[in-house]
């Protein structure tokens, strides 16, 4: 059974495409990011999913049930924290969260769970608050509370970690981890590339609307052929570079020479050969492989010049 | 399937809100009816005969409690649910198990229990004036669930239509308010010129008015099962304007 299913969905808003045949299945505890620009789709995606926004074509289902015609099994099956700040103005954090376990059908009996998710997240000394009183950091944490109340098996977290500080920031990444250890799926966005290649082992960018990479973390890293090196040079050192090697070189600062390699094509032992034969001295070296920014950027501004 | 436990919760929630705010939404209302009381009653001599053996003090009484139900029914549906549309907690009921239609009863139901609270508050702060009898308790309450359920679903057609708060105060100060006045709260349509009198019979409210008052003291200008059925055809009307906003999804669900 897949956490998510999405078969050749599209949505229109009026002549906006905001979503064209995106299709992707999500396996049933996945970690999974969800990566692209602002406006590509990823937010549609969520909300039609959560049931927010009705699809134009194509069909979506949460383990199974579809979200329109299975909505009301779908909704139990699924926990998103919007993006958005927004909050119950008349009621305290305890109260918030008891409501929203009650539109569950969840009554007494959850109180336990909810005292839990309290403790987790650092809660219990704002629970008597309203939301007006909390800082950004808290109130994001009332959120996460709030879209687990009824131990949703998908959990969606839109840009869980925007305007978060560092700390807060390890501290949410922590929880989310122990949720997906105990067999949540858990499926994020984020503008921040460097957490969902740390924790993220499926990837799907979205570009205006397409899915235009979906591919498991290494195999989507692996794809990016290119790779740095970089020489710190002595002082000794030749300034006449071999000619095959001069097209691969890239500006550096004063003293130091940078290559852009191509991973299977041009060999590590044999460039730096070819450098030793011409006089190239170096003190230091490094390679920088490359990690999700650079296939990101590769493959959202590909996109955009065609 | 039915959430019935999450239709109660949603239902709760709605109350527990006015009730959280109950000197503006409860308080308030009552003190305005009495200053009406206040003033036409000194305006009007009170011993003027308006149907017959019923003076304009308890003549005016049950149209104030209808008016006030009216307006407060309304006021409690569309101003919740704008507020939760404009802060973007509405999606928090969205994305739940609940149903259009529970979250239809939830809000409705809610909107009836204020409306009639601020009724019986009013009922109870005339009795200083002039105590009241309700000759007819059951068709009163009938009655009352028609207004108050008519409203509660136009205060959900406004706030799901309005794109802000000017629209919602607009829909109460150019239909809710000039219709509640001209359906005969506080003056017998009799008295009225015959055009005036004539479009009175177009004016939901005044059955409402007219009902009511039968319920109270037994007298009335148009048959009681009239104003029962207006009032039940414009409480499904109403509704079903509502319902249908609901399942359109029309400014909730993109």
């Amino acid at each position: 059974m897949d956490a998510v299913n999405i078969e050749n969905l599209g949505k229109e808003y009026g002549s906006l495409k905001a979503l064209s045949e995106v299709s992707m299945t999500i396996a049933e505890g996945a970690f999974f990011a969800l990566l692209g620009p602002n406006g590509a789709g990823k937010s549609t995606l969520i909300n039609i999913l959560a049931g927010l926004t009705r699809a134009t074509s194509g069909k979506a289902a949460v383990l199974g049930y579809d979200v329109r015609r299975q909505w009301r099994k779908s909704r139990y099956k699924l926990g998103v924290v919007p993006q958005e700040l927004a909050y119950d103005p008349f009621f305290t954090v305890r109260e918030m969260l008891t409501l929203q376990s009650g539109y569950f059908g969840l009554g007494a009996e959850n109180r336990p769970w909810l005292d839990e998710l309290i403790a987790a997240l650092g809660l219990e000394d704002k629970v008597d608050s309203t939301m007006n009183h909390l800082s950004g950091g808290m109130k994001r944490r009332v959120l996460i509370a709030q879209a687990l109340v009824h131990r949703p098996p998908v959990v969606i977290l839109d840009e869980p970690t925007a305007g978060v500080d560092v700390a807060l920031r390890r501290q949410l990444w922590d929880f989310i981890r122990g949720l997906n250890r105990e067999g949540h799926t858990i499926i994020l966005t984020t503008h921040y590339l460097e957490e969902a290649e740390s924790m993220c082992e499926k990837i799907a960018i979205l570009d205006r609307g397409r899915v235009i990479a979906l591919a498991p973390k290494d195999e989507l890293l692996n794809r990016y052929s290119w790779r740095q090196l970089r020489l710190q040079l002595t002082p000794e050192s030749a300034v006449v570079f071999p000619s095959a090697l001069e097209q691969k070189k890239e500006a550096a600062p004063e003293g130091e020479l940078l290559l852009r390699l191509h991973r299977e094509q041009d060999h590590i032992g044999e460039v730096l050969a070819a450098l030793d034969q011409a006089g190239v001295r170096f003190s230091d070296l490094r390679i920088h492989e490359p990690g999700l920014t650079e296939v990101y950027t590769e493959l959202t501004e590909a996109e955009n010049h065609v | 399937m039915f959430n019935l436990y999450g239709l109660y919760i949603l239902f709760a929630r709605e109350v527990w809100r006015f009730l959280k705010v109950s000197i503006q939404t409860i308080l308030t209302p009552v003190i305005t009816v009495l200053l009406y009381l206040l003033i036409f009653s000194s305006i009007i001599s009170a011993s003027r005969e308006m149907l017959p053996g019923v003076n304009y003090l308890t003549f005016l009484i049950p149209g104030l409690m209808v008016m006030a139900m009216l307006q407060n029914a309304f006021a409690n549906s569309s101003s919740s649910l704008f507020q939760a549309r404009m802060n973007g907690n509405v999606v928090f009921i969205l994305l739940s198990p609940i149903s259009d239609f529970e979250f239809y009863l939830a809000f409705v139901g809610a909107s009836v229990v204020r409306g009639v609270l601020v009724g019986f508050g009013v009922w109870l702060a005339a009795c200083f004036f002039a105590l009241v009898p309700i000759r007819h308790p059951f068709y009163a309450l009938i009655l009352a669930f028609f207004c108050c359920g008519s409203l509660g679903a136009l205060g959900l057609v406004s706030a799901i239509i309005a794109d802000k708060w000017d629209h919602i105060s607009a829909f109460q100060n150019f239909v809710i308010v000039p219709f509640s006045f001209l359906s005969g709260v506080f003056f017998s349509i009799s008295d009225l010129p015959l055009f005036w009198q004539q479009a009175s019979f177009y004016n939901p409210f005044f059955y409402f008015v007219d009902g009511f008052r039968y319920t109270c003291l037994g007298v009335s200008e148009v048959s009681v099962f009239t104003s029962l059925s207006v009032g039940a055809g414009f409480f499904v009307l109403s509704s079903s304007w509502a319902l249908w906003l609901l399942h359109k999804g029309y400014n909730l669900r993109s």
